[in-house]
Parts: C-alpha cells; sequence; structure tokens
C-alpha cells in the first residue's frame, strides 16, 4: 500500500488537524508515514500545504515528487489546483468548492471550475454546506477528512474515526461526535458523487 | 525497551537531548527552530525533572546560558535558526575555545529557500570557521540517535558540536523508535582544565594550538562514525557525495538501489579517507547537499582542477532554494539521461488561473491599526521613512499598508532609524515588536537616548512573539520601565491601546511625536488575536 497525499489550504483553514488524525491512524495501522508541513510566516493567510507519505514500505523522501501524487486534499478550489503537477496521472483531487477571497485578484470561480473538471478524477462540492447539514460550519475539514478517506486504500474507515476520537478526545464527547458526524458526511457524500 | 512515535525532526531531537539526560534547554524563537524548545516545555520527563525551558532574551544569551550549564558539568542543548547563529556567533565562536564540559549541543535550523527567513545561510560555515565538530541527521530517527551521539562526542573530546537541521526536516514528522527510560541527569562537575574557560591572550594562545591538535581527532572521528556511509556500487562512472536530508531524495529517486557508490556524510569535519577513496574509484563525483555548496567548494578547492565534479556550482543542481527530489532527478539527467535506473516522469501542466497567496496580518491584529494610523499620519509628510522589523509586523511591508522602507535584522529598526536621522532624515521611524525590541532593540535604543537622536520609536506590543506561534515575550509587563530606566525622557515616552476605535487618537500621539524634535518611544499595545483566542479557550474549559 501506497498514498502520496498533498493537503491544502489557506493558514487557519485547519488542513494539519486532517493530517494529525491520518497520522494518528496511519500509525495505528503499523504504517511507514512521513509528513511535511508549513510552520511559520505562511500560516498567517497564505497557502499551506502539507505533504502527506503512507506507506506500507519505508519511505524515503518527506516530499512527494512531481507527478506522484496519488491524492490532492484542498479545502479551498484554487489551492487544490496549485498543486497540479504533483498529482499523479492516475491521482484524484479531493476539494472544497467554497473559495477563500482574501487577495484582490481571486480569479473567476468559472474559470476554476473549468478547470478542475479539465483534471480528470474529481470530487468537488461545497463542504460547509454539508458541515452545516450535520455538525457545524467549523467541521469542512472533517467532511473533507470523510471524503478523501474513500480514496487511501489500506487505511481502515475505523481507524481514522479512532484518529478523530483520540485527536479531539480532551475537547468533549459532543465534539467529537459533531467531528465524526461530519466525517461520515463527507464520506456518503464523495461516495454517492463517485458511485464508489 | 523501545517505543514508537510520531515527531517533527525538531521534536525528535528534543526527545533524544531529554532521553540522553539533558539538564536544560535554551533557545530564542525562530523558524523553523521553535518546536524544540516548545517540546521540552511540554515533555512530562522534562516537566517531572525541572530541565531548564525557559525562553532566553536572544540566542546570544541562550549560548552563553547553556555554556555555563555545561561547564559545571551537565548536559544542555541551545537552539536557534539559522539567523540567530549570527546573534550568537561571538558565543559560539569562543565556546569551541573554552570547550565543553558536559555535553553542549548548539542546534542551527537552516531555511534553504527562505520560507520564513530573511537569507539562506549555511550553518555548516560556522562550525568549519570554529573549528567545531558538526551533525547533520538525514532523517527524524538519525536527529533523536544524535542526540545521545552528539552529547557523548562533545564530552569525549571536551567540545561542543553543532547539529545542523533544515526546515523539511525540522517541519517533517515521522514515525521515531525512541528509548522508555530515560538516562539519568550528569552530577554537577567542574572542566578538567578549567584555565582554558578564561579566554585571556595568554591562555587562548596556548589553547588555540591545543584546538587545532584536537581538530585532527574529529576528523578521525568522521572516519569512523556510524553516520559517515559508503555505500558501495558496480557502476563507478560516477560517485555520489550526499549529505543530510538530500540522502533521502537521493533514495526517493532511486527506490530500487542507487546505481553509483555513495558517500553519505552526517558528520563533519569531513571524512577525508573514504572521501578519497570514493574521488579515487569513481570517473566523475556528483556533490548533493542542502544549503549553500559548502562540501563542494572543499571537494572543489579553489583551482577545481580535477575536472570531474558536478554540483551546485557547475549548475546541475540549484544554486539558490531547497533540493527536492525533482531537482536530483532532474541532476542525474542532465548528467547520465535516460537509464535502466532513471526514468524521465510524466509532469502535469501547472495551472495558469492559480494567483499567489502571500500572508497577511490577521484581521483583528493589533499592528494593523498601528499602520493605519501611521500611514495616516505620515501621508502629511513629503518623504518619510519607516524602517521595519522582524516578526508579523514585517508584513505591514506589503498591501494594503505599504508602510515599511527596510528590514534587515532583529532590532535594526531602531538603529537604522537613528543612521537615518544622523545624516538628516525626518521623519525617521522605527517599528519594532516586543519581543524583537528585548532581543535587540534595547542596546540600539540606549545608543538614541545618549544622542537625544530625532526619531520615533513604536513598539508595536503584542504581548507575545507572535510569527513563531505565540511564544512568552521577555519583555511583558516591563516595557515602559526598560524605556525609562535606559533613560528615555518621560515625557515623550507614551503607551496606547492599538484598536480600531483608537485610530485618531494614535494619530494624534503619532504626529505630536514625530514633530517633537528628539527621541520619543511609543508603546501601542494590544494582545495577540491568536494568543488571546487560545487564552479565551483555555479559560473555557
Amino acid at each position: 500500500m501506497k498514498s502520496d497525499i498533498i493537503l491544502a489550504g489557506v493558514g487557519g483553514q485547519g488542513i494539519l488537524s486532517i493530517a494529525t488524525i491520518l497520522g494518528c491512524a496511519a500509525l495505528n495501522d503499523g504504517l511507514h508515514l512521513k509528513q511535511a508541513e508549513v510552520h511559520g510566516m505562511s500560516q498567517r493567510g497564505g497557502d499551506v500545504q502539507s505533504n502527506l507519505r503512507l506507506s506500507s514500505n519505508p519511505i524515503a523522501s518527506d516530499l512527494i515528487p512531481l507527478g506522484g501524487a496519488d491524492l490532492i486534499v484542498s479545502l479551498e478550489p484554487m489551492e487544490a489546483l496549485r498543486y497540479i503537477p504533483y498529482l499523479a496521472p492516475t491521482g484524484w483531487i479531493v476539494t472544497n468548492t467554497v473559495p477563500f477571497v482574501n487577495i484582490p485578484d481571486y480569479p473567476e470561480l468559472e474559470t476554476i471550475q473549468k478547470e478542475l473538471d479539465s483534471a480528470g478524477n474529481v470530487v468537488a462540492f461545497d463542504m460547509e454546506e454539508v458541515a452545516k447539514e450535520v455538525a457545524g460550519p467549523r467541521s469542512s475539514n472533517m467532511v473533507l477528512l470523510g471524503a478523501c478517506s474513500l480514496f487511501i486504500d489500506g487505511l481502515k474507515e475505523e481507524d481514522i474515526e479512532n484518529g478523530i476520537r483520540e485527536i479531539f478526545g480532551r475537547k468533549g464527547e459532543a465534539i467529537v461526535e459533531s467531528n465524526l458526524k461530519a466525517f461520515r458526511a463527507g464520506r456518503a457524500r464523495a461516495k454517492e458523487i463517485t458511485k464508489k | 525497551m523501545k517505543s514508537k512515535k510520531l515527531l517533527l525532526g525538531d521534536e525528535a531531537l528534543a526527545l533524544g537531548a531529554i532521553n540522553a539526560g539533558l539538564s536544560g534547554a535554551y533557545a530564542y524563537p525562530g523558524t523553523p527552530s521553535t518546536e524544540i524548545l516548545e517540546f521540552v516545555q511540554a515533555d512530562p520527563v522534562a516537566r517531572q525533572r525541572k530541565l531548564h525551558s525557559h525562553w532566553s532574551s536572544n540566542e546570544k544569551t541562550a549560548v552563553e546560558e547553556a555554556l555555563g550549564m555545561s561547564f559545571c558539568g551537565k548536559r544542555a542543548i541551545v537552539s536557534m535558526k539559522h539567523v540567530g547563529m549570527n546573534v550568537a556567533a561571538d558565543a559560539f565562536v569562543n565556546s569551541a575555545m573554552t570547550g565543553a564540559n558536559g555535553g553542549l549541543l548548539v542546534i542551527a535550523a537552516d531555511d534553504p529557500s527562505m520560507h520564513s527567513s530573511q537569507n539562506e545561510q549555511d550553518s555548516r560555515y560556522y562550525a568549519d570557521f570554529a573549528l567545531m565538530p558538526a551533525l547533520e541527521p538525514s532523517d527524524q530517527q538519525e536527529a533523536y540517535d544524535m542526540a545521545r551521539y552528539g552529547f557523548e562526542l562533545s564530552e569525549k573530546f571536551a567540545i561542543p558540536v553543532m547539529v545542523r537541521l533544515v526546515t523539511r526536516l525540522s517541519h517533517s514528522r515521522a514515525v521515531v523508535e525512541v528509548d522508555d527510560e530515560p538516562s539519568a541527569e550528569n552530577e554537577l562537575h567542574y572542566p578538567a582544565s578549567p584555565r582554558q574557560w578564561v579566554l585571556m591572550p595568554a591562555i587562548s594562545k596556548k589553547r588555540y594550538i591545543k584546538l587545532l591538535e584536537d581538530y585532527q581527532d574529529f576528523e578521525a572521528a568522521s572516519e569512523e562514525s556510524p553516520f559517515n556511509k559508503y555505500v558501495e556500487a558496480t557502476d563507478k562512472s560516477l560517485g555520489i557525495v550526499v549529505s543530510g536530508l538530500a540522502w533521502n531524495y537521493l533514495n526517493e529517486v532511486f527506490p530500487d538501489g542507487i546505481p553509483y557508490p555513495t558517500l553519505k556524510i552526517s558528520q563533519y569535519p569531513l571524512p577525508k579517507k573514504k572521501l578519497a577513496r570514493l574521488f579515487d574509484e569513481c570517473d566523475e563525483i556528483i556533490v548533493i547537499e542542502e544549503g549553500q555548496p559548502h562540501l563542494e567548494r572543499k571537494i572543489r578547492g579553489v583551482l577545481d582542477r580535477s575536472g570531474k565534479v558536478y554540483g551546485k556550482l557547475t549548475g546541475e543542481l540549484n544554486l539558490t532554494g531547497e533540493l527536492t527530489p525533482d531537482l536530483i532527478r532532474e541532476a542525474f539527467l542532465k548528467i547520465k539521461g535516460e537509464t535502466d535506473a532513471l526514468k524521465r516522469l510524466e509532469i502535469r501542466e501547472a495551472s495558469k488561473v492559480t494567483m499567489p497567496r502571500p500572508p497577511a496580518l490577521c484581521q483583528g491584529c493589533g499592528h494593523r491599526d498601528v499602520y493605519a494610523a501611521l500611514n495616516g499620519v505620515l501621508e502629511e509628510y513629503e518623504s518619510p521613512k519607516v524602517f521595519g522589523d522582524i516578526g508579523c509586523y514585517t508584513l505591514g511591508f506589503l498591501a494594503p499598508f505599504n508602510a515599511i522602507d527596510t528590514v534587515v535584522d532583529m532590532g535594526a529598526s531602531i538603529t537604522m532609524a537613528k543612521g537615518a536621522a544622523d545624516a538628516g532624515q525626518h521623519p525617521a521611524v522605527a517599528i519594532i515588536g516586543d519581543s524583537t525590541f528585548t532581543h535587540s532593540g534595547m542596546t540600539g535604543l540606549l545608543d538614541a537616548i545618549n544622542e537625544n537622536s530625532p526619531i520615533t520609536v513604536i513598539i508595536s506590543d503584542n504581548l507575545t512573539t507572535g510569527m513563531t506561534g505565540g511564544q512568552d515575550s521577555q519583555g511583558t509587563g516591563k516595557l515602559e520601565d526598560i524605556c525609562l530606566g535606559l533613560g528615555v525622557d518621560p515625557a515623550h515616552c507614551r503607551t496606547i491601546d492599538s484598536l480600531p476605535k483608537n485610530v485618531e487618537q494614535m494619530k494624534a500621539l503619532f504626529r505630536e511625536e514625530i514633530e517633537y524634535p528628539g527621541l520619543s518611544v511609543i508603546i501601542s499595545r494590544r494582545e495577540c488575536i491568536q494568543t488571546a483566542r487560545r487564552h479565551a479557550s483555555a479559560k473555557k474549559s
């Protein structure tokens, strides 16, 4: 098993919690894991990404090579496009469609949508809406985690759920439950879209 | 017994040090090194043992404090970002002259590609220049293992040891096998050669000769080091010298085994015998290292007569920016073309619609109000100059504020404003954060006070070290006292809260002090929105 994942978003959106939960699940599954993060200046509303590599064999590089990512997972549609050269020919993009506009020259949503459509294997939907329905708007990242979990072969659903329990456990049962709901809703929605 | 933990490179090194009997950790926050001391602060063993883990005022004070602990026979680490080495350099270089007693590791985290820095200087040059051994872990496990190894090396040769990290190791997590039982701390004991800790010329002259002799032992240790590996291979048309993290990228490029003989270097000084063997055995050599071409220059020599070395200086590899597996793949393709072991990859074209998304000051950040007010006043002048400093407020350079003319190094705002005023500039405004002020601003302020320089110093106080994630700031609650104690005229040491509703009042205050033909300090204060949120949610739970 090997899954090379680029997690993308805007500083402060919560991509590192996705990485932490997947990392926790991979560790419990006995997988090898490397995860390069961005700390420091760019966390202040700039573009951020994390390279997460999971494998049943030892992993050499902390960075995913160009053309090597199995998955681009993004909380923001333009940020998903930023890493296209890293996507393997057979790779998938799983992204939120809600734009985070904090720059004056943010492109038209239509052009972003067009480019996403032409990228091949894409699951894109409004994750804020799904989050609001089942948990709360701040759980979009758990919806995304649910949606992308469908494409990580070898990482069991229950291990990811246990990861959520482990990471949010100290915040209380209610928070854990609402995050689990968002996770399941995201996964279900991605299943629906891909008929997987 | 051992167990497995998921750790950042920074954390692995910190835990390795704790488990190897650390007594004290010293640091000033700086990306990508910050998480080292943060880990020690949170670690249960470190807390139970009450290991020192308070932030220092700057990197120089941190090195000196760690050296004091080493003098007393205990194991200490001191960590900083690469440019912190410049601040610490006086203490660092002279610590090779005093030597170490308890194991002392000086950890320098370099930032090639300048993810969060103003340059990409390579800390290995400092170790080389100070005649100090250096370790350069290639992965998180080595970072962990090298803490104990480094302490032992330091105590064996009675010399501080540098550990060089780079961003991609500092900030990358992997599973690390760690000891369950931490070793005991050293007992307090004094140096075997106490005289060499007094660096007076008569002593230093002798000590320097001894250090040069010892350096040969450091070289011998590098030859024997378990971290410097010669990996055999049959195709000797090319040999590879690879250091630190680049070793991982190289293995990524050749997943079925590196086809050329390879010398992996993770301990300095250079293992010359191993290097000579590679040089003799192989037709050509490529040097792959993260950072500046440090090894490559040494291997080439000034005259570069061998004509058989590839690397950053001949353009096969990038001279600026960090390495990636892709750039290393490209280098081999340039030299060898496609081979059985190496093919070109199919890569998608970059998107043309994505726009750059630079970082920005948070909504609700007090620095915003400072810049709003300052810009409002300065537009009344023909050519105002604003001398900036290092921190979140450096972002005031970018739109929408475009408020800063210079940013150089920690503390340079005040001293450059003074120099500009000396040249006749008015208005000359310095803007500096609270943590940067106590790091390196206070001494410069004294210069300005002593000459009553006509400059306006704004200390934008957010009660924390914001850019690195909210570490304690050494001046919190003391800034007025520090300024007055240094000798700022109380009539021109003003304080205001940086709030949107105060912008008009701030403007009036700034205008008044800019018009005053002498030194003024304005402390503009509002808690960092990030730490304020954290404090609020901590209160709730």
